[in-house]
């Protein structure tokens, strides 16, 4: 069974960025280093948020861009790093319409593993891991 | 705390030199543990006792502590400066997300000292610190502006701060405030005055590092304590449905809902602008300080037809909670929702504090009455109870200061009653005007007592209303032990940054154990022993100032309406202030 993680309802999201910090959290220490989901006002928060994770496309654009084969795609959909390939071009950054790939400080991405920790602490029904292919695409 | 942890790193910017320095200071942080704590110290260093609050020598500490970016519900940053609008301890906290922002830009405390020979705003992004040409954006006429126009200029979405003044910063109204993410505020005491006279209209700062814990397991468990008392507890869930407003009716059902400059105690259009109406009608969203699951900050969505195109609307979203609904609703007699939030949007342009501008203008409206003052005075505008647009004329003027009226109006309820009259009925108390809680005398002692004349300080309203639930006298001697206990606690809150609506998860057991994760070893005893000490310095800052407890004016309005427990009794509340004042003299 493949999941990913799915912004399931983007209205719902208060802006309190639990999820960052739980991603950060995984690392073993606390603030919003080395996270892999990002949340930012959609143009100020009187206009709500933006939810920006990896959907694990199918075809992956940041893989087809990365030119080292450090990105590989993930059975099912998604992507894994290899990160002693990666050379931190941002070539795959660039290549992501959503912006899910982030960058740590030696510029190295910073990719989702589905892992659905930062569901787990949305106090707000915003974010579920999902299984590919179950439910509708939804993207926040 | 961990070697590695930015907390004890002090980050002082001369607007005078442009010259920037780090200090790292464990003394401050071993002695005092963060925000409150430490910014006191920082503030009896920097700020000599005679300066002037509008001089280059009134310094800016922001100060955030050791929980933020650690733990949920902590993410409350503590300003402190000599204040402008009561000549001596000014302390403001904001949630928002300036807290983090700060924390994870790596510092503890930012200072800002001298003054901008031109309009100037910030950036500080980690460890880089910019001084940006800030000349176009003074004058603007709305707070909102400024954000919008920096939201774009500046890089760091989502893990920023943008802390603004509007114009009655700039214009030095002496309780103008500094607001950051548009709905949050470091309202009182008159912060945005002192930014205004630095010449400075802005700080943006952002930051997104690691944080170090003791030992990461541990840190794991003693989170998920936290969150799961957070989402579980019902005190939170109640923020989270109807936000500080859900006050509203209860008091009003008390009679301690001040109405009409306290007149009266109960107000009969209550209902109209309760948080049940308002949610009910206007609720269009809720946001959440960083790191926060509550989400108590409610916006209404407020459409308004545009005055002369047909089918021309806008839509606002207008931030409104129990404070804004007192001082800018029942004090003043509106019971217009929609009147309401277009006056607190005013004021939120004009970026003023919505409970000292409430108490100013209810005064306003009785001394118009009482022919204290007249419309020429007035500069022509018709002030009277309910009228909401009446007041949104008056706010423009505060700002822009027509006439000597006005001007007074902009230094305070009290600096207008002394010239015009009316003292008896100017609801400020230490020189701070007052917060919508008529509840009986322990309410009026922390507003006298408190080292900032808020209602935060120590909740004194909150033990008037256990007392009447109890069955207990309203006076009694062990009051002044409860009140200074309470503020005492209160300050280890304010220095690990943990919001006061959090108080009842963080007990001292659970913030031993979120200590623990930064390496820092606590009990319970050592802590109110910080607390005590913090209290203390904030005691002497305002004593080196010339302030004194024995010297307070009391309106005589607050005994003329009863209270939920009856008329107040003068010589007990005088009594209790006189007790406090020995524990003062005992303690300094």
């Amino acid at each position: 069974m493949t999941q990913r993680l799915s912004v399931v309802d983007v209205d719902r999201c208060v802006g309190c960025q639990l999820c960052i910090f739980a991603c950060a959290r995984r690392e073993g220490h606390g603030g919003t280093a080395g996270a892999r989901i990002d949340v930012r006002s959609a143009g100020g928060m009187r206009r709500g948020f933006l939810v920006i994770v990896c959907r694990a496309c199918d075809d992956p654009p940041c893989a087809r861009a990365c030119p080292t084969g450090a990105l590989v795609r993930r059975d099912g959909g998604g992507v894994r790093l290899a990160t002693s390939l990666c050379t931190g071009c941002g070539a795959c950054q660039t290549a992501c319409p959503f912006g899910a790939i982030q960058s740590d400080e030696s510029a190295k991405p910073l990719v989702c593993v589905y892992c659905g920790t930062c569901a787990r602490y949305c106090p707000h029904g915003v974010l579920a891991l999902e299984e590919i292919g179950r439910t509708s695409d939804v993207v926040g | 705390m961990l070697s590695a942890d930015p907390l004890s790193r002090v980050l002082t910017i001369d607007l005078t030199t442009q010259k920037v320095a780090v200090d790292v200071r464990p003394d401050l942080v071993d002695a005092a543990i963060g925000g409150a704590g430490v910014a006191v110290q920082l503030l009896a260093e920097r700020c000599p006792p005679d300066a002037d609050p509008l001089g280059p020598e009134n310094p800016i500490v922001l100060a955030v502590g050791p929980l933020v970016g650690l733990f949920p519900l902590a993410a409350k940053t503590v300003a402190m400066f000599k204040s402008p609008h009561t000549g001596n301890l000014g302390e403001s906290h904001a949630g928002g997300r300036s807290a983090v922002a700060i924390r994870l830009a790596g510092y503890g405390a930012v200072v800002i000292t001298g003054k901008s020979t031109r309009p100037v705003y910030l950036v500080i992004d980690g460890e880089k610190v910019l001084f940006r040409d800030a000349s176009a954006l003074w004058g603007l006429h709305s707070s909102a502006t400024v954000g919008r126009v920096l939201r774009e200029r500046e890089s760091g979405t989502g893990h920023r701060s943008i802390l603004r003044i509007g114009p009655a910063g700039e214009k030095g109204v002496s309780y103008a405030g500094v607001i950051t993410e548009t709905y949050r505020h470091f309202g009182r005491l008159g912060l945005g005055a002192v930014f205004g006279a630095k010449q400075l209209k802005a700080i943006v700062v952002s930051g997104r590092r690691a944080l170090p814990v003791a030992d990461p397991p541990a840190y794991r468990r003693a989170y998920d304590a936290v969150y799961q008392a957070a989402v579980a507890s019902p005190a939170m869930r109640k923020y989270h449905d109807l936000g500080t407003p859900m006050n509203l009716l209860p008091l009003n059902a008390l009679q301690a809902l001040p109405t009409r400059n306290l007149q009266a105690a109960s107000f009969d259009g209550a209902e109209a602008i309760s948080g049940e109406a308002m949610a009910e009608t206007f609720l269009g969203r809720r946001l959440a300080c960083s790191h926060c699951p509550v989400a108590c900050i409610h916006l209404a969505a407020l459409r308004t037809p545009h005055p002369e195109e047909a089918y021309f609307y806008k839509t606002s979203m207008l931030g409104y909670d129990y404070e804004l609904i007192y001082a800018l609703g029942s004090l003043l007699g509106v019971a217009d929702p929609a009147a309401l939030l277009l006056l607190t949007d005013e004021v939120e342009a004009q970026g003023l504090d919505a409970i000292s501008t409430g108490v100013v203008l209810a005064w306003t409206i009785e001394a118009c009455e009482r022919d204290l003052v007249s419309a020429r005075d007035l500069d022509g505008v018709a002030l009277r109870w309910g009228d909401a647009d009446g007041c949104r004329e008056a706010v423009r003027r505060i700002v822009s200061q027509p006439t000597d009226l006005y001007r007074a109006m902009a230094r305070g309820v009290d600096a207008a009653a002394k010239t015009y009259g009316g003292g008896e009925f100017a609801l400020a108390f230490g020189g701070n005007e007052m917060a919508g809680y008529h509840t009986g005398p322990v309410g009026y002692l922390g507003f006298l007592a408190g080292a900032r004349h808020s209602h935060l300080d120590n909740a004194g309203y909150s033990i008037d209303q256990k007392r009447l639930a109890a069955g207990l006298p309203a006076i009694d001697d062990s009051i002044v032990d409860d009140v200074v206990a309470e503020e005492s606690w209160r300050q280890v809150l304010a220095s690990l940054s943990v919001c006061f609506f959090a108080r009842g998860i963080y007990t001292p057991d659970v913030v031993c154990e979120a200590l623990a994760c930064c390496g820092v070893e606590a009990s319970a005893d050592s802590l109110r022993a910080i607390g005590t000490e913090t209290l203390t310095r904030k005691w002497a800052f305002k004593k080196s100032c010339g302030f004194s407890l024995d010297s307070l004016g009391l309106p005589e309005r607050i005994f003329e309406t009863a209270s939920p427990s009856g008329p107040i009794d003068r010589a007990g509340l005088v009594r209790l202030l006189a007790r406090f004042a020995e524990r003062v003299e005992e303690a300094v």
